[in-house]
């Protein structure tokens, strides 16, 4: 199956930074239906809000962290509770991707990354594009 | 330690050697005076050493300089950064304009480019770290200067803020400054005109 790249997808990061090199990765990858937000609640609030095909997310943030992000996702009883969810972070220990991955993370990128790795992710999630 | 510094033992050496002579009843006034002027020597001394360690700077001058400092760093590499990625969105779109070949290969770089550019995430991050350290030592200097004022209360000669000791052109080497704190070009161009 392949994937609609039409699909909407919310990036969320603290650094202004990252979310215009993620965005911009993922227009070289063809997704250009691109949303952005700061922080945990903000992302919440988003994918309260509208559909999402997908969710990549930092883990370092404040007031929400992206592990409470997917928690609340996850924990949900709405039907936004399986959206695939990458966690892009540096946090490289391993005890760190097995709390995301308890948490229900499905693929998880260290920084810094490439665009080749960001599409290897992506497809190992969603399917090959 | 200055050279005239005393050691613990030695400390111990003249309050057991003037406590033995008060147990042992002697008559040894003259002597126990002597062993009591030099214990109040070195608790001066000590007290000296204290003060010119400078605790104070370091919770009200040093530490919150240098994190400013690196707050500048993240702030301007985070301007650098955005910069160089606005010029990137406009090769990125001429790029589309080339088309062929040497679209692509432009996109592709313009991709490296972008990056590259994560490392202003990840040094934000580490400064962010440092800070947070510098905030810990800090706190740590507080508590200590609080002990230490309520057995030294004397003010220590010598206190207050530290007097640069540096000399000649080295007086004018203070890197980039705070912008809060920099003069401006015009403000440069100003006081060189007074010159003419």
């Amino acid at each position: 199956m392949s994937v609609d790249k039409s699909m909407n997808v919310l990036i969320v990061d603290d650094y202004n930074t990252m979310l215009r090199i993620i965005k911009n990765l993922l227009k070289q990858l063809g997704f250009d239906n691109v949303d952005e937000a700061t922080d945990g609640t903000m992302a919440l609030e988003k994918i309260k809000q509208k559909k999402y095909g997908l969710v990549i997310s930092d883990w370092n943030m404040e007031p929400m962290s992206g592990l409470e992000l997917l928690k609340q996702v996850r924990g949900s009883s709405e039907s936004f509770a399986g959206v695939p969810f990458i966690m892009v972070t540096a946090e490289s220990k391993t005890e760190n991707v097995i709390m995301a991955k308890q948490a229900g993370v499905n693929n998880y990128i260290v920084k810094p990354f490439n665009a080749e790795t960001l599409k290897t992710k992506i497809s190992a999630v969603l399917g090959d594009f | 330690m200055s050279e005239n510094s005393y050691g613990r033992e030695q400390v111990v050496k003249i309050i057991s050697s003037v406590l033995s002579r008060v147990e042992s009843g002697t008559d040894g006034r003259l002597e126990i005076f002597r062993e009591l002027k030099q214990l109040q020597k070195i608790i001066e001394e000590a007290r000296q050493e204290i003060g010119a360690a400078r605790a104070g700077d370091i919770q009200s001058m040093h530490i919150p300089t240098a994190t400013d400092e690196l707050d500048a760093v993240v702030a301007a590499t985070a301007e650098a950064t955005g910069a160089i990625m606005d010029s990137c969105d406009i090769i990125g779109e001429k790029a589309g304009i080339v088309g062929g070949d040497i679209g692509d290969a432009l996109t592709a770089e313009v991709t490296k480019i972008y990056e590259a550019c994560s490392f202003q995430d990840i040094t934000g991050q580490r400064i962010k770290k440092v800070v947070s350290t510098l905030s810990t030592i800090e706190e740590k200097v507080k508590k200590l200067i609080v002990v230490l004022s309520e057995k030294l209360p004397v003010e220590v000669e010598g206190g207050g803020e530290a007097e640069d000791t540096r000399v000649g052109d080295a007086r004018l080497l203070n890197g980039p400054q705070m912008p809060d704190k920099a003069i401006t070009q015009d403000d440069i161009d100003k006081l060189l005109s007074q010159f003419d």
